[in-house]
């Protein structure tokens, strides 16, 4: 699924030129003021018990806190693909995002 | 706290950011709304598999109970908060860094010259291609 949402948007970088991944520090610095507080909500989610994972369907490295390895690349994935969106949008239709001078 | 409320609070604290915190304004604009929909039609797809083969599974006592492509409605707030969130902080720091090219929606004030620098000229190939 991962590897579906990475692949999928990968010509949107490549072909239409989105540049997101070339302005990775400010990727970074984006994912960093968001990954946090998720991962805190699947944290406390999966102490709460209001979902869980299929432990025969991941690959078996399990985070401190609880999580599976894919729900912290899953927080690092859809944040991405969502700013591929948003700049590819930006990119075909011209309209403005907000942080233009 | 119900994954139902925590999600409530989760797009309120979303809404809040955009609007008020970092006032990107995400939420007023066409090129959100535009890309969220984009967004959602690919989470209903990939959450919907994730639901759907049971790789992630909900106590039913947490949630409302109405689903759609298998995941509960609140899965839809959940996404909703982090691509809002995620954007807003995306557009916030785009401005702090002040590396996003004045091609698009640029008013032609001469004073970005730092981001006019940066400015792909269309067509023109980039040095990333393979």
């Amino acid at each position: 699924m991962l590897a579906f949402c990475l692949l999928g948007t990968l010509p949107l970088e490549v072909w239409l030129g989105v540049r997101v991944y070339r302005q990775w520090r400010r990727l970074a610095l984006a994912l960093l003021c968001v990954v946090p507080v998720f991962v805190a909500w699947d944290v406390y989610a999966v102490d709460a018990g209001h979902w869980r994972f299929d432990p025969d369907q991941t690959v078996g490295v399990v985070l401190p806190g609880g999580l599976p390895l894919e729900e912290l690349l899953f927080f690092l994935v859809i944040p991405v693909c969502s700013v591929l969106a948003l700049e590819a949008v930006r990119r075909v239709r011209g309209w403005p995002v907000g942080d233009e001078r | 706290m119900s994954y139902t409320a925590i999600a409530v609070v989760g797009v309120a604290v979303a809404i809040v950011l955009d609007l008020a915190v970092l006032r990107t304004m995400l939420l007023t604009r066409r090129v959100f709304w535009t890309a969220y929909v984009i967004v959602v039609a690919f989470q209903l797809l990939t959450n919907g598999w994730l639901t759907g083969r049971d790789i992630v599974t909900y106590d039913e006592d947490a949630i409302l109970g109405a689903r759609l492509v298998h995941a509960p409605v609140e899965d839809l707030l959940f996404g909703f908060s982090l691509v809002v969130q995620t954007l807003a902080w995306w557009v916030w720091w785009g401005r702090r860094l002040g590396v996003t090219p004045a091609r698009l929606g640029a008013r032609g004030d001469a004073s970005g010259v730092r981001a006019s620098a940066r400015v792909p000229r269309p067509g023109a190939g980039s040095a990333s291609a393979p």
